[in-house]
């Protein structure tokens, strides 16, 4: 038999088989992801304002023995990712919401979030170079 | 009615300003400021990594009057959008929707955000 396939053995629509299922679960990840980074930078950011502002004027090597100590390394590693996960979703946003051009949004969320993922891992690696290199 | 006539709301040039409103924008730029003035503390870090005389350069540009005029409105921006975050996250959770609690947390976050703003350049001026 001509198309006797599995569309054919029911009168049910597409959208019919698949109500009732729930989401794909993905609806509120941006959303979530925002709140989750946000909540992380609260006392990330804290930390590191008291800490500068103890500290201006540094010179070399005190930055350098600050950024390099584990503690400080990680707690910086762990503010430069929250910092860039959560700013690039902010500024997709705000992106999506002004611009109207689809191609000049499209450009621009993409260099949004490649500058993101440059600016974290230049940063990181820096925390990291004095970190282990001394 | 046409896609094109329908109403905007709010309207900005008719709409009068309120605390409330004032500082949601507020929250996005400042978002926004924060965002681009991340470049500092990357230039900050790989200056630190590179050596003494790229971090003296760095170090020289945030000692300037001009590098101490954009930190300090980096700091408040900072703040602004720390308290003025918290105060989202409260309302996320279900709290602080009627209209005298939004309101109250409004000037809590205006206050809170130039006292910890203060606070930090105290402790920068001491240190």
């Amino acid at each position: 038999m001509i198309g006797n396939s599995a569309r054919s053995t029911s009168m049910r629509t597409a959208l019919g088989r698949v109500r009732h299922l729930g989401s794909a679960k993905e609806g509120v990840h941006h959303w979530w992801m925002q709140r989750l980074t946000a909540l992380a930078l609260v006392p990330l950011v804290l930390w590191f304002v008291v800490s500068l502002a103890g500290m201006s004027g540094m010179d070399h090597a005190a930055a350098t023995a600050w950024i390099g100590s584990p503690s400080v390394a990680i707690t910086l590693v762990l503010l430069i990712g929250a910092t860039f996960y959560h700013a690039q979703l902010g500024v997709q946003v705000v992106l999506e919401d002004y611009i109207h051009n689809e191609g000049l949004k499209l450009a621009a969320l993409v260099l949004v979030k490649f500058a993101s993922i440059v600016l974290s891992v230049a940063a990181i690696f820096a925390v990291l170079k004095i970190a282990f290199g001394g | 009615m046409s896609a094109h006539n329908r109403p905007l709301s709010p309207h900005l040039q008719v709409y009068k300003p309120q605390l409330t409103s004032v500082l949601s924008i507020s929250h996005r730029a400042t978002g926004i400021a924060l965002a681009v003035g991340t470049l500092l503390l990357v230039w900050w870090l790989v200056a630190a990594a590179a050596g003494g005389e790229a971090f003296d350069t760095a170090q020289g540009f945030f000692g300037s009057w001009f590098g101490i005029l954009v930190l300090f409105g980096f700091s408040y921006a900072l703040m602004y959008h720390l308290c003025n975050g918290i105060r989202h996250l409260f309302w996320d959770a279900g709290y602080g929707f009627e209209l005298e609690t939004a309101y109250r947390s409004g000037w809590l976050t205006v206050g809170a955000s130039v006292a910890l703003t203060l606070v930090a350049w105290i402790i920068a001026a001491a240190s």
